[in-house]
């Protein structure tokens, strides 16, 4: 089993930040903003590995710092401080110390994204079909019926109806909207998938249907995950291990089923404890 | 000639730290036990004495607070489940070890055959010949063909238990894990459990069972361990108290 | 117009010149990319060929003769305008109406149908220099897609007019390649000309004054209009209900490109050749 990344040290503080930021912030001071200099302390040391095939999850409640790891990562913003590698078709790159131009070959063409607000990751001006259609020709696809009829399976795929594939997005439904971008982020089957709360805000049926659809993917192209959601249900159901974070700090990281059932840390306890 | 098992536990302890409520809860106390390829181990004793708290720890669902789990891999490797990478054991998980618990946990839409073929297909195995072994699978125990195709969402308790051990039966494994198998059946299925758990220990698989009946014991056991309620809370809290 | 009435030769002075000549020498080297420059106040409004102006001005000199039409035609009223005061501010330059005289074409709209030699030289007026500019607003953005030939969102444009119309909906202005690397907007020359940016003998330079870009197509450079594998680019095709070629009522012409007219007298519609000179020569050639 090969890891496919490996991430050290990530640290994400929004503000001026000052010397005394992380011993004033974390899970033991109840707070991740800093009483002295006022920054929040998103994310501190965050230090863990993805191995190729696996979903690892990232569970926290508001604030606690579980999308920062995936937003750096997907280069929306970039960490304070910190290191990622991701091993490659046998090259490892070192993804904070890249150009932007590389960052972007990266995130186009190797990785996958899915945002819990379809805005962020569909063009709503295009159709269903255009938004996947543009990322195939980002990657060099020329061949029009070729291209749509990948584009017409990716859909059909994440269970958007074929005749709806040259609507517009605003036409569909949140659940739809999610498929889209899911079909979306597949196209060019990445290596590694970054799922940021894709089914908060979703009816339960929908989410059962979307998560379903996850592991049936992710099954088949054995594609690398990190999933980041408040929700036991869905790391129970997605994630083989998971990280639990609180106030930008990972206080907990295991097996998924332990986690659940034996959770170690005072926090995780009241976690589990609370799930309905 | 002494036969290396395929799992031997030694001084497996287990409590729970609950932080909240600032209690230490015994699980499992000291328990020693082998389990040798081809044959059954069965853990007996009463209520609250840790039966499946032992499994659980084997499979690493509990980190065991105390002793080692000892297993002998395909690959000829002995390693310490309670320390083993965590990668390792999700692979072992996949391969090797496998857990028939008392509960069917299965996706909301997913139909049964593709629960019971599931462990298959995490293996690589084809998804049609997958399917075609869930289904060899599914009839044995008796599950009608027509309830195949749907989600076990709305089965019989007895139902989903027999789904739930065709999925963990089907993939072979090196050693088996089983909570209260045959709990909600009738004493025909349970007779074509029984039947498919020995023609899994005639392949050699090594089985560690908890039966709900003595006379399962009786009928399947090769070793018998037979364990006690672990000590009492204050002492061991004292313990820890101490070790912290 | 002489330096006693203080106009330098070719109106703008001699810095300006030395700019628009680097950018343009900039521009040659880097066929497609759009090079910034300071474009100067000339004395007519923005978006009537200032930018296509200051780049013959700063190119011309005496002894050479210049062409310059519009839409095809010598005689419209940009036309003359501004070959007038080309004509005024660059003294000892020739004019002329024939492709075969000229050293320098400028042009809005079209390129003559006769191929141009090495020797010669067109200037294309250009209003809107960024094809992206309809599929991104910003020009950061732009600029970084651009940098990376990332013209994905263009492509996706027309993906969806294949998916809504059945064809590509550009008529002018068509994106076009240039040397494997950056897209331009080859100005606004319907699909018939931009063929003939592909391997042109002669240099093509694209000027847009209101929009400070220059850009160039270098002699012998590869130009290929966007399109996809198994939907080919293709040429506007003048056939009649019948599929008939149409030809010029003028000369007879059937391989050039006509416009159509309205008949005054008849009310019925006509075609004729757009390029003037062309169907000049050709119905010279019938006499």
């Amino acid at each position: 089993m090969r890891k496919i990344l490996e991430v050290e040290g990530l640290s994400k503080v929004y503000g001026s930040g000052c010397p005394e930021c992380f011993r004033l912030t974390g899970p033991d001071m109840d707070t991740n903003i800093c009483p002295r200099c006022g920054s929040v302390v998103a994310a501190h040391d965050l230090t863990f590995d993805l191995f190729e095939g696996e979903i690892l999850g990232i569970i926290g409640e508001s604030g606690s710092g579980k999308s920062t790891a995936v937003k750096c990562l997907y280069f929306d913003q970039p960490p304070s401080s910190g290191r990622a590698l991701f091993h490659d078709q046998g090259e490892q790159h070192d993804l904070f110390q890249i150009n932007r131009a590389k960052q972007r070959q990266l995130a186009n063409h190797r990785f996958g994204m899915v945002y819990q607000n379809p805005h962020l990751g569909l063009n709503f001006g295009i159709s269903a079909g255009g938004n996947i259609a543009e990322r195939l020709l980002m990657s060099g696809a020329r061949h029009y019926s070729d291209i749509r009829l990948r584009a017409r399976t990716l859909l059909e795929r994440t269970e958007v109806l074929g005749e709806r594939m040259d609507e517009l997005p605003k036409n569909f439904s949140g659940g739809m909207q999610q498929r889209v971008q899911i079909a979306k982020a597949l196209a060019i089957e990445p290596p590694l998938l970054f799922l940021d709360e894709i089914t908060t805000g979703l009816d339960l049926s929908v989410q059962a249907a979307i998560l379903d659809l996850i592991l049936e993917i992710q099954q088949e192209l054995n594609t690398s995950m990190i999933v980041v959601t408040h929700d036991l249900g869905v790391i129970r159901l997605l994630a083989g291990r998971t990280m639990v974070m609180k106030y930008g700090r990972i206080i907990e990281s295991g097996l998924t089923d332990q986690i659940l059932e034996d959770p170690q840390h005072a926090y995780t306890q009241r976690l589990v404890a609370s799930s309905l | 000639m002494l036969i290396k098992p395929v799992l031997k536990v030694e001084g497996y302890s287990k409590h729970f730290h609950l932080h909240e409520q600032n209690k230490v809860i015994p699980s499992s106390h000291d328990v020693n036990l082998e389990v040798f390829a081809g044959q059954l181990t069965a853990l007996i004793g009463p209520t609250g004495s840790g039966k499946s708290s032992v499994l659980n720890g084997i499979f690493r669902t509990y980190l065991p607070s105390n002793g080692r789990i000892l297993y002998a891999t395909e690959d000829g490797h002995t390693i310490d489940l309670a320390l083993a990478d965590e990668h390792r054991i999700l692979e072992l998980r996949r391969n090797e070890i496998a857990f028939v618990t008392q509960f069917l946990r299965f996706l909301p839409r997913q139909a049964t055959e593709d629960v019971v073929a599931q462990p298959l297909c995490r293996q690589g195995v084809e998804h049609g010949q997958a399917l075609e072994r869930a289904h060899q699978m599914l009839a044995a125990l008796n599950i009608p063909e027509r309830l195949w195709s749907v989600s076990p969402a709305t089965f019989s308790g007895g139902e989903k238990q027999r789904v739930n051990l065709a999925r963990g039966l089907i993939s072979k494994p090196r050693l088996l894990l089983l909570d209260e198998p045959t709990a909600s059946l009738d004493s025909k299925t349970t007779d074509l459990v029984v039947e498919r758990i020995e023609a899994l220990k005639n392949e050699g698989t090594a089985i560690l069972a908890i039966f709900h009946h003595p006379e399962l014991v009786e009928r399947m056991a090769d070793h018998v361990v037979q364990l006690s309620v672990p000590k009492p809370v204050k002492h061991e809290c004292e313990q820890i108290m101490e070790n912290v | 117009m002489s330096p006693a009435a203080g106009y330098n030769f070719g109106f703008l002075d001699e810095y300006a010149k030395k700019e628009i000549r680097r950018a343009t020498l900039k521009a040659v080297a880097i066929p497609g990319y759009q090079v910034p420059y300071s474009s100067r106040e000339m004395p007519m409004g923005r978006g009537f060929g200032t930018g296509g102006l200051q780049l013959t001005l700063a190119l011309i000199g005496a002894g050479e003769t210049l062409k310059v039409i519009d839409q095809g035609s010598d005689d419209s009223v940009n036309a003359v305008n501004l070959r007038s005061f080309i004509e005024m501010t660059c003294p000892g330059i020739d004019t002329t109406t024939s492709v075969d005289e000229a050293d320098l074409i400028q042009s809005r709209h079209r390129i003559p149908e006769k191929p141009l030699r090495e020797d010669q030289l067109l200037v294309l007026q250009v209003p809107y220099p960024d094809p992206l500019v309809i599929v991104e607003p910003s020009e950061d953005k732009r600029k970084v897609q651009h940098g990376e030939a990332d013209y994905s969102r263009l492509l996706v444009k027309l993906y969806e007019d294949l998916v809504h119309f059945g064809e590509i909906t550009i008529s002018h202005r068509y994106p076009t390649r240039i040397n494997d690397h950056y897209v331009i907007d080859p100005s606004p020359i319907p699909r018939w000309d931009v063929p003939k940016i592909h391997q042109s003998k002669a240099l093509i330079l694209l000027g847009a004054g209101r929009e400070k870009k220059i850009y160039a197509v270098p002699p012998y450079c590869k130009a290929e209009p966007l399109a996809f594998d198994d939907v080919p680019f293709r040429v506007e095709d003048f056939c009649d209900e019948q599929g008939v070629r149409r030809a010029c009522t003028r000369c007879g012409c059937t391989t050039s490109f006509l416009d159509e007219f309205v008949d005054s007298t008849c009310g019925e519609k006509i075609y004729q050749c757009s390029d003037s000179d062309w169907c000049d020569e050709v119905m010279g050639e019938q006499s």
